[in-house]
């Protein structure tokens, strides 16, 4: 667990709300996170984790209630989706790493187009990320030619060379080989300790009781209990959320 | 333990999987060898009744004896038969690369424009392709020529464009160089231009590499040659004159005359193709996984570059082979110009000669040649072109 979250809220969520047609996925969530800590969101399938965090950045528009993200409010202004864009990096189920570019190219590309960053800088930047998520050998290859726990550290370079404040991962060893799930978890308890504010859905137990400074559980679109790991393995609250752990622990 | 002997039983040869294939192999070739003897022996039995001269191409070389309305290249009737030939192919040639550059052009736009999200935006390229992709082309064509330029105005009532530029039932007369003594100079500064731009365009190239940002080579490369042309220009007395159109009596003189013909053929080709061009550039576009423009946008990209850096090269893969039919079907259907009387290879090759010199095999020949021979080329060149920009993958 990461002991340095500090006081300082960095993403608030007051009853926010979001429609698909008719459908509510998102009923009155609220959620304050301060800086530096990690939130592991879980729930069944269906229950809105990844919708919440995708409102976080805008990938989905929600349409009642209120999002700051670092002060910023999250609003129509494009400026200010901009902004909150550039300080939250986000790592995908499908990794979505572009695959006409090599490694290297993926996580240039953003530093150099939107931060104008001079090349070589960039090209620094990238080698050490790589290092980093331990595969520096592999800069020169597409995507295509990787294994998919390597995609994925990837992918968590390319979103970590932006420079960004809070990452937020959707289900990040979903689609995983279960030999592979391991190296990526790593990658991300490494980001943890150094202080990365992080906001994570997952499937991973394991990482929740071992990372997460808190749990969120969601069902049914609705926020049900939030509480440190000790407390939801050993004293949930909620009756959904002792069946929910039944069932997969 | 028992022996095994499975791979030494033998089925019957009616169930022989090797025997049905060499079977199927032996059919085809017997089908399709019958079927080109029949076609043969049609063919010389129909010439033997009709006419017992031999295949020869030597009638190209006779006088042609008749007039070409527009041509690239200097002819008149006294011109030869492969004269006139040339001339067809040529005005084919020049339809099809100016319809192929302004179609692809007219189809990314209105492809983009079909898939915004701007709704009276979307909904005018629907309109636009619904409409012009479902009516026949030969429709369009002549629509075109009769509807739109023999419609416009008589030539002394002319339409005048500032250039000037005429635009009357006799075609659009634009304003054109005429060459002058100093030309032959000019146009070796101009080449001299075009190296200097060539070099610009280089330097930039390798900066570009350097830097990760590449600029607008091709902006700066015109910048340069256009500089050099114009400090050519300050210096040398007038290498070109400019001809300028001008009304007199019942003609425009002087100029370039760009025929009805030919505007009817090059627009109708245009915004028939350009239709396709644009389902195709929109499907390629939606091939490209919803997830890398989630991707790009969460990196902070704006929609532009991710369109322009993640969206569009890899939705080439997809639209390459597509546009490469298109292009064929662009050049193929520019034979419709016959229609509407503009003297295209078809039109020269397939009807006048045809019809003066009653040589249908060598005529058909050489025109199918011809045809094929540019489709073939235009598919050539795309594929490389697709091969270079393929995925690399495992």
């Amino acid at each position: 667990m990461s002991e340095n979250a500090t006081s300082e809220e960095i993403i608030i969520c007051q009853d926010v709300c979001k429609w698909f047609g008719e459908f509510q996925a998102l009923k009155d969530c609220s959620l304050r996170v301060r800086a530096q800590e990690v939130v592991v969101i879980i729930g069944p399938s269906g229950s809105g984790k990844s919708t919440f965090i995708r409102c976080i950045n805008r990938l989905e528009e929600h349409q009642a209630g209120d999002i700051i993200v670092d002060g910023i409010p999250l609003t129509r202004d494009v400026r200010n989706i901009e902004q909150i864009r550039s300080e939250t990096g986000m790592v995908f189920q499908q990794f979505n790493l572009f695959p006409h570019l090599t490694v290297l190219e993926n996580i240039t590309l953003a530093p150099i187009q939107v931060r104008k960053m001079h090349k070589d800088e960039a090209h620094e930047t990238a080698m050490a990320l790589l290092n980093r998520v331990g595969i520096p050998e592999q800069a020169d290859k597409h995507p295509g030619q990787l294994s998919g726990g390597q995609q994925q550290r990837v992918a968590i370079a390319r979103s970590l060379a932006m420079s960004p404040k809070i990452m937020l991962f959707d289900e990040p060893t979903s689609a995983l080989d279960p030999e592979m799930i391991k190296e990526v978890l790593d990658v991300m308890q490494e980001l943890a300790e150094t202080g990365m504010t992080m906001l994570v859905v997952t499937h991973e137990m394991g990482f929740a009781r071992e990372v997460a400074d808190r749990i969120v559980f969601m069902d049914a679109g609705e926020i049900m209990e939030v509480g440190t790991p000790e407390h939801f393995f050993t004293n949930a609250q909620h009756e959904r959320t002792k069946l929910f752990l039944s069932q997969i622990l | 333990m028992q022996e095994i002997h499975a791979s030494q039983i033998r089925p019957p040869f009616y169930r022989d999987e090797r025997v049905l294939g060499i079977f199927t192999q032996v059919l085809v070739v017997v089908v399709v060898v019958g079927l080109g003897l029949f076609f043969y022996n049609n063919m010389i039995t129909g010439l033997r009744e009709k006419h017992t001269v031999a295949i020869s191409f030597s009638f190209l070389g006779q006088v042609a004896g008749f007039d070409i309305g527009e041509s690239m290249i200097e002819y008149s009737r006294e011109r030869t038969y492969a004269r006139a030939f040339v001339v067809g192919l040529l005005n084919t040639f020049q339809v099809a690369i100016l319809g192929i550059i302004f179609a692809t052009a007219l189809g990314i736009v209105i492809g983009v424009m079909r898939l915004s999200t701007n709704f009276l935006i979307s909904r005018i390229a629907l309109i636009y392709i619904d409409f012009f992709r479902n009516i026949p082309l030969l429709v369009l064509l002549i629509f075109w020529a009769q509807a739109v330029f023999l419609k416009l105005p008589r030539v002394a009532e002319a339409i005048v464009l500032p250039g000037p530029i005429f635009l009357s039932n006799r075609g659009v007369a634009v304003p054109w160089g005429l060459p002058t003594e100093s030309w032959s100079t000019y146009q070796i500064i101009l080449a001299a231009g075009l190296v200097l731009g060539a070099a610009v365009a280089y330097f930039l190239r390798e900066q570009g590499k350097r830097t990760g940002r590449m600029p607008l080579i091709t902006l700066w490369f015109l910048v340069t040659v256009a500089a050099v042309g114009l400090i050519g220009w300050i210096f040398l007395p007038q290498p070109l004159t400019f001809d300028q159109p001008v009304l007199e009596g019942f003609n425009t003189q002087g100029g370039k005359i760009l025929s009805q013909q030919f505007m009817a053929l090059l627009s109708g080709l245009i915004i028939y193709t350009a239709a396709f061009i644009a389902e195709i550039v929109r499907a390629g576009i939606q091939s490209v996984s919803k997830g890398q423009r989630e991707a790009a946008t969460a990196l902070g990209l704006n929609p532009a570059q991710t369109l322009r850096l993640v969206i569009f090269p890899q939705a080439l893969r997809v639209i390459i082979p597509p546009l490469t039919s298109e292009y064929l079907n662009l050049t193929k259907n520019s034979s419709l110009a016959i229609a509407i009387g503009y003297p295209d290879l078809f039109a020269v090759a397939g009807n006048t000669i045809l019809n003066q010199t009653g040589r249908e095999i060598e005529m058909f020949t050489m025109i199918m040649g011809t045809y094929l021979s540019l489709s073939l080329l235009t598919s050539f060149l795309m594929n490389v072109y697709n091969r270079r920009i393929r995925l690399v993958e495992r």
